[in-house]
């Protein structure tokens, strides 16, 4: 069987495959449909100091091969998170990955600091990309200097490994990439939902309340797997691949592009026992191709006689 | 949580009529664990178009067997509409809360408005097995609204009908059908499905006369078990308001915990 452990270097993962922030709940929901413990990884909900109440409904509506979801954050905060939830999650063999939001860059801090006893916490994976807190998707993803500030005073104040999570709503994703790498993000994931909308024609009104949402699904795959590729060639930093991944190919594609690991998310609700179908099909792929380690594979794009800057 | 994912349901049987769909499936497993007011997400295609489950309430169950009713209203619920017997498809249930079933009350009346019905057949069935027979209120714009009376009917059930062309039944809506028929008595427990306004009015009229009713709300899910947070809405509960899951906490909620919408 081949060895399908990846090294993030800050983290060592049993297989590439994590759960996305915000399609997994707090990981116990699909403890009914997978054994947690076979995971790569789970990356909870998106945690605020405070427990928060989200966006008003409607926040989902279904377009071509994707989802357009404007949820805004609804959670129950780190004290509940600690209290209810750890003791649960703690008991699988699985890296748990804590993802931090705030309306502030105060509030992450107070978010990893209220955390860092817990000891089985591996890392956080700070949430600067949610295109559905602010108007217009505003938030410090889309700039790099307030995406090195809050990497910054993060990782002065946590001990704890830093995955920053960018948005894919700029003109240059790998510029921000770099930014976050500068202010110390030990990894970088991408990426986040694309803010998008959708319109109800006989009411002429948005389908969403919030007007905006953020799209996921295998509809922003080949954008997102683009951006990942780009990423990939200008960071030193392990990058995580997500969007729209529902198969093992999908995650091949991102891990050949260049990513360490992958988040697999909204094809979690349509099946929530999709992660370990696709560790499966990572395992059978490697066996077909006689791959020994699956990090034999990561980054190794043939490019041929065209090099990427005249591509187009 | 003991919910279940069955990848390759076979349909038994399917029966259209007009708009509206009955399909049988085989599902051992969900069938045993089912109550009544609870629901099952459906995949109705395999490709990625469209993407997500649908939800559907468990409309009964026999043996091995559940049953849901729909409307073909959309992409979704056309696809499945389109399914043979002996297609397989994938089904996850029984999920959610549903009607509380109290055997002590005795009166208990019943109120569906179009596909709302849908839930409320295995409701009655249920009802009838702990001996109590409710009676029903069937509520549509027209005859082919009222497409289960006959089945109801069949199991011996008490049935009004209304139709807001007449063509069937009572001329008007449901509601008015109902509350005359409680003008000067009360029902111990209602139970209602259909469209926010008619399910508003019984809640008004069943709170001032102080009457246990539950109500089966409907949403659009991402997930149907807890983990999107796509499907909450304004929900008194303890005393406060907040947005609550309508698959995890409901579909089945009392009448004072619902904050109904404006039209």
């Amino acid at each position: 069987m081949a060895d399908l452990s990846v090294d993030l270097g800050f983290l060592k993962l049993k297989n590439p495959i994590l759960s996305a922030s915000g399609t997994f709940g707090y990981g116990v929901e699909f403890s009914p449909f997978v054994d947690l413990s076979k995971l790569g990884g789970i990356i909870v909900k998106g945690l605020y100091f405070s427990a928060r109440e989200g966006n008003p409904p409607p926040r989902l509506v279904e377009t071509a091969s994707g989802l357009l979801n404007s949820i805004g954050l609804q959670g129950i905060g780190v004290k509940r998170f600690s209290e209810e939830i750890l003791p649960q999650l703690k008991k699988y063999q699985t890296a748990i990955i804590v993802n931090v939001c705030g309306e502030s860059e105060e509030e992450y801090v107070s978010v990893v600091d209220f955390l860092k006893k817990e000891e089985c916490i591996s890392a956080y994976e700070l949430n600067i990309s949610c295109p559905n807190i602010k108007r217009d998707g505003q938030c410090p993803a889309l700039h790099p200097d307030s995406t090195f500030s809050i990497v910054n005073l993060v990782k002065k104040n946590t001990s704890k490994p830093i995955i920053t999570k960018l948005s894919p709503n700029v003109t240059d994703v790998a510029e921000i990439a770099l930014s976050a790498q500068e202010a110390g993000s030990d990894a970088v994931s991408l990426v986040n939902t694309f803010l998008g909308m959708a319109i109800d024609v006989e009411t002429k009104s948005p389908e969403l309340a919030n007007i905006f949402g953020g799209l996921s699904g295998p509809a922003i795959k080949p954008i997102a797997l683009r951006m990942v590729y780009q990423v990939a060639n200008a960071v030193n930093i392990p990058v995580i691949g997500i969007g729209g991944i529902m198969s093992g190919k999908d995650a091949l594609e991102y891990l050949i592009a260049g990513a360490k690991a992958v988040e697999v998310g909204t094809a979690n609700f349509i099946d929530p026992e999709i992660t370990l179908k696709i560790v499966r099909e990572l395992e059978n792929y490697c066996q077909r191709e006689e791959i020994h380690k699956i990090e034999e594979i990561i980054g190794t794009l043939k490019i041929g006689t065209l090099k990427l800057d005249n591509a187009g | 949580m003991s919910v279940i994912k069955n990848s390759s349901s076979r349909i038994i049987d399917k029966k259209l009529s007009n708009n509206y769909c009955v399909i049988r499936l085989e599902a051992q497993e969900i069938a045993s664990k089912a109550q009544p007011g609870q629901f099952v997400m459906i995949r109705t295609t395999s490709q990625t178009y469209p993407l997500l489950r649908r939800p559907f309430s468990i409309h009964d169950v026999n043996g091995n067997e559940i049953e849901i009713f729909f409307q073909k209203i959309g992409l979704g619920t056309n696809l499945l509409s389109q399914k043979k017997i002996n297609d397989s498809v994938d089904v996850l249930g029984p999920l959610g809360k549903g009607f509380h079933l109290d055997a002590k009350r005795k009166e208990v009346a019943i109120i569906g408005g179009g596909k709302g019905i849908a839930p409320l057949y295995f409701l009655a069935r249920r009802l009838l097995s702990l001996e109590i027979s409710p009676q029903i209120f069937y509520g549509g714009k027209s005859t082919s609204d009222l497409c289960l009376k006959n089945k109801f009917e069949e199991k011996g059930i008490d049935i009004f009908c209304s139709t807001e062309d007449g063509s069937l039944g009572f001329k008007g809506l449901i509601t008015e059908m109902f509350e005359h028929e409680f003008e000067s008595s009360n029902p111990e427990q209602i139970y209602s499905c259909g469209p926010e306004l008619m399910m508003k009015k019984i809640a008004q009229w069943a709170m001032k006369r102080k009457i246990n009713a539950e109500f089966s709300l409907e949403s659009v899910m991402g997930c149907g078990f807890g983990a999107c947070w796509g499907c909450v809405r304004k929900i008194k509960k303890n005393g406060e308001y907040g947005l609550h899951k309508i698959c995890e906490e409901g579909p089945v909620f009392y009448a004072d915990e619902i904050v109904w919408q404006e039209n």
